[in-house]
């Protein structure tokens, strides 16, 4: 028989700011991706003997949009800590980041992110938010286990790293990913990281079951996995108590090809970073008046945003909730519906529907962001007009969704080339109605006894047409020509 | 007739301006006395090729030839200390780890002396491994001999660079100074050292050491020198964050200012257990002669100055176990041949293999110092501590303009007497290591010499920034005194026969 054992989760979120144009402590180009390696490098991201790090001040900046976004309280004053180990990917043999215990302060204490899952609100309360620097890049041939030979790019190294700690609240998987979900769209909001990036999240999970230690699952590397791995070691947790056996405190690593967690050392074998002051930087003050600048910069945030969409546009607070969560499709919502001064209410919806149904699904099938796509927001202000004026059917409409977001192409332009106009010629109708009756003797025998039978005989006019005649006026020529 | 290496920087400046000699004689100068007795000296680890020097100099002569105008320091030798960058110049720390390493860049210093100030680079000076020491015994390249006696030390860490400027074999030189090496050779060796207020002189390029106690300063044969050189190389940095944006004087002007309205803070703690009769009266007799100049003489205490010792140690060891980090012969200098085992075996091989005895013994002093458990203890606690001498000086600092001392607690000791001896080794810190835990600026300059015909250092230690008051102090001394023309002898023993 096996106990049920409340779950509790802690991650850190360790989230790249891309949008950052130089490294944290120098004026290389953070911008590695797809980069020739080790080519965006300089004496002071590779560590060389002499170099000094100097703050990039618009880090300090984002670091406070997030902060406020988040609700954090920002520490007016801060300095970072040296925490000190030896890896290959470490030029300086120690990374240059925050500590918030022996006197150390980090950037921003508390917070907090709302999460809704299944209809529930719930307050996922934060520790703390702190800025450190990211290491090189460790390049393999395959895995770590079996690649002859380890590169490294250093390109990376330098790059400023945000980690956001949650106290220990999580309980499920679930509000994990609803969590990193809300996160996600801060970060986005606050325009400070591209998320979609690849290597720009990496998660360290802290698991256990009430009662017992906890482990430290290293090494998710993206917010996808978080959920896979939460619940791949709380379910080996649990089987370790219900075959009677003890757990230890431990550091695992997520392992994302096999996906499953692997100890990488138990408690006695924790490394000592032994984390002291780094004097190279002076202490950093951040003031009222830095504080308040940033925050009449700051943009609009997801929930608020919700809120004015649900006041001014009537959306449900389910749709306006969804809709927000990522801001460019958002975007494309707001200056969607104001391309069209006729537009109302009952378009908002229609056009938030289009958003959160088709383009969502074709996004996801094809795990590209809108931007990367080549809609606009006319497209979707043409597909409700066309439907509205009858020009083609929904069903139509849904078909045209690929060639949009592949090519961008105007629907008007789609219709001319493929010719998907829909019918509600009445003329066309009656002779195409006429057809299908002479075609299929046997359905009108059958509706002369059963009513039903007239959805079969309109299908057959759409087969006919595949898909282009106006099913309403189909049905009443129909009608009136069956009962004649 | 004097020979040409044997005058100060500022007066061949003027016999260049004057068109009396050529920056190529003062160069040829230079190199023909290092061959004479850079053997002897050891003061270099790397020399500049006669001919490249030769070919800089002749450049200069003939760009001053054309009218045109050239640095400030107009082509003169400058020593440079073998842990400042220099670009594809080698800089090895005088250490078997960085045999080999070609920094790609110039440090700030660098860039202002050589590219703008328009020094001639004539070599890199030895040094203690990473400037751990006070005798450039721990030098890879093996030890400096001191000028006035060979068997002796010339101090250290900035130990070359004290020996070539007391042998002539540079105008100016550079030293670091973390917890005394620069006023240690200066002291040593005879001549004047200036470590300024951390912050004043931007480190970018200085491989650290010690990164909060760390300071680039000059060694030159007369206050008026480094008065020249602080003013090229002051200055706040963007490189550099600690670096501070404070006005800096016109160095040079204001040396021949009267002291006479100076009050002068004599701290009894400076003349305790330890300290040489010779030193001490010779000192006092400086002191005197200040007096005699109008300055006003108080006493002042420096009560925690017993703690300075191991406050200053184990905070240098807990920085250089950091600092030192970065050393692991992946991306340059040497690197163990026996590949053998995984990254960290390698790592541990190069590091136990290629830093000397000194740098193994601060580096795992400074990591057990900062582990878990021993960081409150320690670190912190010696933090603490650090802030106490700060004060210390700062109410020293509300009764006088600057505090005066010996630099040194005695003369230069002889070659491997201490080394065997770290404890005591340490010890001929507790004069200088203060000053750099608070942060200060300090000068040392000769007052004298004791029975064995080798000179006393006489320190002047200054308030936050005042670098134009312990500059003006000692240049008023110094021409009282009127000892800075003397030459070291390059000899082996004692008294002049």
């Amino acid at each position: 028989m096996s106990k049920t054992h409340e779950v509790i989760i802690g991650l850190e979120v360790h989230i790249q700011l891309t949008n950052l144009k130089t490294k944290f402590f120098c004026s290389c180009n953070s911008d590695y991706r797809g980069v020739e390696p080790n080519t965006y490098i300089c004496p002071i991201c590779i560590g060389l003997p002499g170099s000094l790090p100097v703050i990039n001040k618009k880090a300090i900046e984002f670091a406070t949009r997030l902060a406020l976004a988040l609700d954090c309280d920002i520490n007016d004053t801060f300095w970072f800590y040296r925490k000190n180990y030896f890896y290959p990917d470490l030029p300086k043999g120690f990374q240059i980041s925050q500590y918030n215990k022996a006197g150390g302060k980090a950037f921003a204490d508390g917070g907090k992110i709302t999460i809704k899952l299944n209809g529930k609100k719930k307050e996922i309360i934060l520790n703390r938010i702190h800025l450190e620097e990211d290491p090189a890049r460790l390049v393999h041939k395959g895995t770590i286990a079996t690649s002859p030979y380890t590169l490294v790019d250093y390109n990376r190294s330098g790059v400023t790293l945000i980690e956001i700690v949650s106290e220990p609240v999580i309980g499920t998987p679930e509000e994990a990913r609803e969590y990193l979900k809300q996160l996600k769209s801060i970060v986005q909001y606050c325009g400070i990281s591209n998320l979609d990036l690849e290597g720009s999240v990496r998660v360290d999970a802290n698991i256990s079951l009430k009662g017992h230690p906890r482990s430290e699952v290293k090494n998710i590397n993206s917010f996808k996995e978080v959920e896979r791995a939460l619940k791949w070691e709380i379910q080996r947790q649990k089987n370790q108590l219900n075959r009677g056996k003890e757990l230890i405190q431990e550091t695992r690593h997520w392992d994302d090809k096999r996906r499953i967690t692997i100890s990488l050392r138990t408690k006695e074998f924790e490394q000592d970073y032994r984390y002291f002051p780094e004097q190279d930087l002076v202490p950093i003050e951040v003031d009222d008046k830095f504080i308040s600048n940033v925050k009449k910069e700051l943009p609009e945030m997801p929930n608020e945003r919700a809120k004015r969409f649900q006041q001014k546009y009537k959306l449900s607070e389910f749709d306006s909730e969804i809709l927000v969560l990522d801001k460019d499709i958002a975007d494309i919502f707001e200056i969607g519906i104001k391309k069209d001064k006729s537009f109302g209410p009952e378009e908002y919806k229609l056009y938030c529907n289009w958003l959160m149904g088709d383009i969502s699904r074709w996004l996801n099938d094809n795990n590209k962001s809108i931007t990367e796509t080549k809609l606009n927001a006319q497209h979707i202000v043409d597909l409700i007009n066309f439907i509205n004026e009858g020009k083609i059917t929904g069903k139509i409409g849904k078909t045209l969704v690929d060639e949009i977001m592949t090519k961008g192409t105007s629907i008007s332009n789609i219709l001319k080339k493929t010719g998907k106009q829909r019918i509600s010629d009445k003329e066309e109708i009656t002779q195409i109605v006429n057809d299908v009756i002479k075609e299929n003797p046997n359905i009108i025998q059958d509706y002369k006894t059963n009513p039903k039978a007239l959805q079969a005989l309109i299908g057959k006019c759409m087969q006919k047409t595949r898909g282009q005649i106006d099913p309403e006026i189909t049905k009443e020529i129909m009608l009136k020509l069956l009962n004649k | 007739m004097n020979m040409l290496y044997e005058y100060m920087g500022y007066e061949l400046i003027d016999k260049i301006k004057n068109k009396e000699v050529s920056i190529q004689e003062i160069i040829q100068s230079h190199y023909k006395r290092i061959k004479e007795t850079e053997k002897l000296t050891h003061s270099f680890v790397y020399l500049t090729e006669e001919e490249k020097a030769l070919r800089k100099a002749k450049e200069c002569d003939e760009d001053l030839n054309k009218g045109k105008q050239i640095g400030r320091l107009y082509g003169l030798p400058l020593a440079n200390k073998d842990l400042i960058c220099i670009k594809d110049t080698p800089t090895t720390c005088c250490s078997e780890i960085l045999k080999g390493y070609y920094p790609p860049y110039n440090a700030t210093v660098i860039d202002k002396l050589i590219e703008k100030g328009g020094a001639i680079h004539i070599g890199n000076t030895n040094m203690d491994e990473f400037a751990m020491g006070s005798s450039t015994e721990t030098s890879c390249y093996g030890p400096s001999y001191n000028p006035w006696d060979l068997l002796r030390v010339p101090g250290g860490s900035s130990g070359g660079s004290g020996s070539a400027i007391a042998a002539g074999h540079a105008v100016f030189a550079l030293g670091s100074d973390t917890g005394g090496s620069i006023r240690s050779p200066a002291s040593y060796c005879g001549v004047v050292g200036l470590k300024p207020t951390y912050g004043r002189v931007s480190r970018y390029g200085l491989v650290a050491f010690a990164n909060s106690l760390d300071q680039i300063g000059p060694i030159t044969k007369c206050v008026y020198d480094s008065a020249i050189m602080l003013e090229i190389m002051a200055g706040k940095d963007p490189l550099d964050s600690t670096s501070v944006d404070i006005k800096c004087d016109n160095y040079t002007e204001v040396l021949t200012q009267s002291i006479e309205k100076k009050i002068l803070g004599v701290p009894e703690e400076f003349f305790g257990e330890g300290l040489a009769k010779s030193v001490k009266n010779s000192v006092e007799k400086a002191i005197k002669k200040l007096q005699s100049l109008g300055a006003k003489i108080v006493n002042v205490s420096i009560p925690h100055l017993e703690y300075t010792v191991p406050t200053y140690y184990l905070l240098c060891m807990s920085e250089a176990s950091s600092n030192l980090a970065r050393f692991d012969g992946l991306r340059y200098g040497k690197m163990s041949d026996d590949l053998g085992g995984d990254v960290f075996d390698v790592f541990s091989r190069t590091r136990g293999a290629e830093f000397g005895t000194e740098v193994r013994r601060r580096i795992m002093l400074g990591t057990y110092t900062l582990s878990a458990g021993y960081y409150d203890m320690y670190y912190i606690k010696a933090l603490k501590v650090r802030t106490l001498i700060k004060n210390d000086f700062q109410e020293a600092f509300k009764k006088c303009d600057s505090i005066v001392c010996p630099t040194m607690p005695t003369t230069a000791f002889k070659i491997g007497e201490l080394i065997d001896d770290p404890l005591q080794m340490y010890l001929m810190d507790i004069l200088t290591c203060p000053v750099n835990l608070a942060g200060l600026p300090a000068l040392s300059i000769p007052c004298g010499f004791d029975n064995n015909d080798l000179p006393i250092g006489f320190q002047i230690i200054g308030n936050y920034f005042d670098e134009s008051g312990i500059l003006n102090i000692g240049y008023q001394l110094e021409q009282e005194l009127n000892l800075f023309r003397k030459m070291a002898p390059i000899k082996t023993g004692g008294k002049k026969k």
